[in-house]
């Protein structure tokens, strides 16, 4: 009697419904818990903004802090006297909107090229491309530092706002395979009408490809929103700072004690960028799924 | 000869090609100008006694180079730096081939799942990282708390010599997000068929994972590898808020010994060669995995 239930058992181990039913199981006892890792330095953000500072220090840590302190938000944003927030949100904005808008122009102008049009030569610098997208932009900084000095453009935006209007490689390769999926019966329609390139570009591509263009948009805020390597290097005074570099001199100022007034204002700055992600999230996946693979 | 590569072609075609030039035009400058002209600046700025200004540089040869290789710092850093590389790749890709993996999963909330996995590289960012000093605290922070829950004496991480290394490469692998969706992607490319056959042929998980989805999967994961490399060498920010490269030299990366070079002790001649060490050293690594690559990477077409 006990063999034959055990024999029941090891069958529906390896019956198809079973081993479905397994899996799922396994599937599930890693996926949450990760999941919950992944979100763990969140909760630890958002709590310890919410807590007054002596339960900052409180062994051993909540996650749910006993006393919610609101006020931390506005403390931390008013925190400290030359960083102020509000200007370095506002430079963060102006300079992310800028380089979004510039990245689209250029990219999109060069994918076109490299996807639709015929030149000799072509493959050669579309191999370019290719060559300058693994190239780390950190490696170059001490030349393009020298170059910027030169301009006068230290300690002014202009370091981190041209480039963006000069192209991407990323986003070129991005936007080109993209543009390689339109079908080349509606380009040779509009030629047959007259169209030119510009007008197809204009009318027919720039239309179809709003969820590439949109993937685009959303990894060039991530990117701006995010910078910290370039206005590090590039700007020196209060009033020209990026979110980012505030928040590093707050972090200066306190000398790592006012953790509940630094977390409220990382917290503020991560909204941004969350809301961002969470709209737009599905572009964002098939964006990264089109450069790794379908190369 | 120049005709060979610029053979005589049609006014209607001489017309694309300069619209096609004109199209690509800002790319091409700007490669030119924050690209290509600062690769050879920099080559050419590294054989001068170049400290604060242009104007009287006296070329110096391969002094700043010989001057770089008896600093014991600087192979403390190519060191920490290959270490950070290495770390990142073996666990950082193995990590990111398990979530994919799960996320390719048919189960109900994948989409939410793979929305959270991501989520730590958007946000990658000072924020974060100011964050990640208060999880690290050795006392205080949630992960020496919840080792001590299961009965683990937590490591000091960022602050002890040993352990900052590890912890940055810890942190890291919050955010492999690109790698993962990438490996999905690959993932969700291999045929259905080639799984049916090889569960006619009887084989289980691991001979299914070992034998159909590893070489399918090869090319992706080749590509990967080299973005993660890549990645590694970027790790500015982390270095910059959490450690400052130490404690003591420890956490002292390329990147970082480069930016105290340029600008904390302005002996930006000696930054210049560092910045083209590493090129140099990114480079021999792609090259390196694509040699290395016509060994293990399997391509279909091949076949």
């Amino acid at each position: 009697m006990a063999a034959r239930k055990r024999r029941d058992q090891v069958n529906w181990r390896k019956s198809i419904e079973g081993r479905r039913a397994i899996g799922i199981i396994v599937t599930f006892a890693l996926l949450i818990p990760l999941g919950i890792a992944f979100i763990l330095p969140f909760i630890v953000m958002v709590s310890t903004a919410l807590k007054p500072l002596n339960q900052v220090f409180a062994f051993p840590p909540r996650l749910i802090p006993e006393t919610v302190q609101w006020e931390n938000f506005a403390d931390g944003w008013y925190g400290y006297g030359y960083v102020n927030f509000t200007t370095c949100t506002w430079n963060s904005l102006k300079i992310t909107v800028n380089n979004i808008i510039g990245n689209m122009v250029s990219c999109t102008l060069a994918a076109y090229a490299f996807a639709r049009l015929k030149a000799r030569g072509k493959n050669f610098f579309f191999a370019v491309v290719l060559a300058t997208m693994l190239l780390p932009n950190e490696a170059l900084v001490v030349p393009q530092y020298v170059l910027f000095n030169r301009f006068g453009w230290l300690d002014t935006h202009l370091p981190l706002m041209v480039p963006p209007w000069f192209g991407w490689p990323f986003f070129i390769f991005l936007l080109r395979q993209f543009f390689l999926t339109i079908p080349e019966e509606l380009i040779d329609a509009a030629k047959i009408d007259g169209a030119g390139h510009a007008r197809i570009l204009l009318q027919i591509f720039i239309p179809l490809s709003k969820p590439a263009l949109a993937t685009l948009a959303i990894f060039a805020f991530i990117g701006n929103w995010n910078n910290f390597f370039g206005p590090l290097l590039y700007l020196r005074t209060p009033d020209v700072q990026t979110l980012p570099v505030c928040l590093v001199q707050y972090q200066g100022a306190y000398g790592n004690t006012e953790w509940h007034l630094m977390m409220a204002v990382a917290t503020i700055a991560v909204i941004p960028v969350l809301l961002v992600f969470v709209f737009g999230q599905r572009y964002f996946v098939e964006g990264i799924a089109t450069s790794g693979v379908k190369g | 000869m120049l005709r060979r590569y610029f053979p005589r072609i049609s006014a209607a075609a001489q017309r694309e090609e300069r619209i096609f030039y004109l199209f690509i035009l800002p790319w091409l400058i700007g490669l030119v100008v924050f690209s290509i002209g600062p690769v050879f600046g920099m080559l050419g700025l590294s054989f001068t006694d170049w400290r604060i200004s242009l104007d009287d540089l006296q070329f110096v040869g391969f002094e700043n180079y010989a001057k770089l290789f008896d600093d014991p710092i600087f192979w403390v850093s190519v060191g920490n730096t290959l270490y950070i590389v290495v770390g990142r790749v073996v666990f950082g890709v193995s990590f990111a081939l398990l979530l994919a993996i799960l996320l390719n999963q048919k189960v109900a909330g994948i989409a939410f799942f793979r929305a959270v996995y991501y989520l730590p590289t958007v946000t990658a960012g000072v924020a974060v990282a100011l964050v990640w000093i208060w999880i690290f605290n050795p006392r205080l922070g949630i992960l020496n708390y919840t080792l001590k829950q299961i009965g683990i004496q937590g490591p000091p991480w960022i602050f002890s010599k040993t352990w900052v290394k590890p912890s940055l490469i810890l942190m890291s692998m919050f955010s492999v997000g690109p790698i993962m969706i990438i490996l999905l992607a690959g993932l969700q490319g291999v045929p259905k068929e080639l799984y049916e056959s090889a569960e006619i042929d009887g084989a289980g998980h691991w001979d299914k994972f070992a034998n159909v989805t590893l070489p399918m999967l090869s090319p992706v994961l080749f590509f990967v590898i080299i973005i993660s490399v890549v990645s590694s060498f970027q790790n500015f920010t982390e270095i910059r808020v959490m450690t400052e490269g130490g404690p003591g030299e420890s956490s002292n990366v390329l990147i970082w010994y480069l930016w105290e070079n340029a600008f904390i002790f302005l002996q930006l001649g000696i930054a210049a060669a560092v910045a083209w060490i590493m090129f140099v050293i990114l480079m021999l690594l792609t090259g390196a995995q694509f040699w290395v690559g016509r060994r293990w990477v399997y391509y279909e077409a091949e076949a």
